[in-house]
């Protein structure tokens, strides 16, 4: 057991129990809080992964942007923040049984692959992923096109999203 | 180092709890927190296989950096209708959302 591993471990298990509180948790605050626990612990996943430019824009954009939206979203619809009656529709057992079966089916699928325990080649000296990723977003004979049509994307969702929550009287 | 097995079990619960959440909420919003688990694990699994595959290869982290930003296009616009369904109905309840069923 190396310190990686140790850490990943807590990690990980600290990450899945806050990710167990989001989807159970009444309060919808609550769930909202949870959720920024959940993504700070997948920054630092990024992190150990050495995916540096991921982890930060993992705090920058989830848990500065997507969480504090969704706690906004939560205070506007107020009246049902703490929800009279179960949190939990009647077919609750069904979408548990559906999870269990997908991590299930998903477990039985990664035991017959034989990549499962590559360890990773260390990073050669003097390679920069920031920028290689900088100039992949920027290149042509790489992903200007994706990142192209993810900015239209934004543009439109931006729109969109103005225009659905207008409130025209 | 770690085995590249941990990572992607950890993503496969992480899938499955957020899928728990979206099968079984009822509260639109939460519905939406489930989806936001889901895609971080997607995330997760691309940067593992960047990280254990070819590292000169940087396909997995501009993968990873599309979903950032369609899971931002998404909360906003899944948002905004829940508050416009709000603002008409009252109510945030899908179950109670039942305009289209008769």
């Amino acid at each position: 057991m190396t310190g990686e591993k140790i850490t990943f471990l807590v990690v990980a298990v600290l990450t899945l129990v806050f990710a167990l509180r989001v989807v159970t948790t009444g309060n919808l605050v609550h769930a909202a809080l949870w959720l920024v626990a959940t993504l700070s612990g997948i920054a630092v996943v990024f992190a150990l992964l050495q995916a540096n430019f991921l982890a930060v824009v993992q705090v920058v954009v989830y848990i500065g942007a997507i969480a504090i939206l969704f706690i906004f979203a939560v205070m506007l619809t107020r009246k049902e923040m703490r929800d009279r009656g179960p949190q939990l529709n009647q077919n609750w057992w069904f979408g548990a049984l559906l999870a269990v079966m997908t991590f299930g089916g998903l477990f039985a699928l990664l035991q017959g692959w034989n990549g499962l325990s590559n360890t990773p080649a260390a990073i050669p000296s003097g390679f920069d992923a920031v920028s290689v990723l900088g100039n992949a977003l920027v290149s042509p004979d790489a992903y200007v096109l994706p990142f192209e049509v993810a900015s239209v994307l934004l543009v439109a969702a931006l729109v969109g999203a103005v225009y659905v929550a207008f409130n025209q009287k | 180092m770690v085995p590249l097995s941990w990572y992607l079990i950890f993503s496969a619960a992480l899938f499955s709890i957020g899928l728990f959440g979206v099968l079984s909420r009822r509260n639109a919003v939460a519905i939406l927190l489930g989806i936001e688990l889901m895609l971080n694990s997607v995330n997760v699994n691309l940067a593992a296989f960047w990280r254990y595959g070819d590292v000169m290869d940087i396909a997995g982290q501009v993968f990873a950096i599309i979903v950032f930003a369609v899971a931002a296009a998404e909360v906003s616009v899944g948002l905004a209708l829940v508050i416009s369904v709000y603002r008409r109905r009252n109510t945030v309840i899908a179950d109670d959302l039942n305009m289209l069923k008769w």
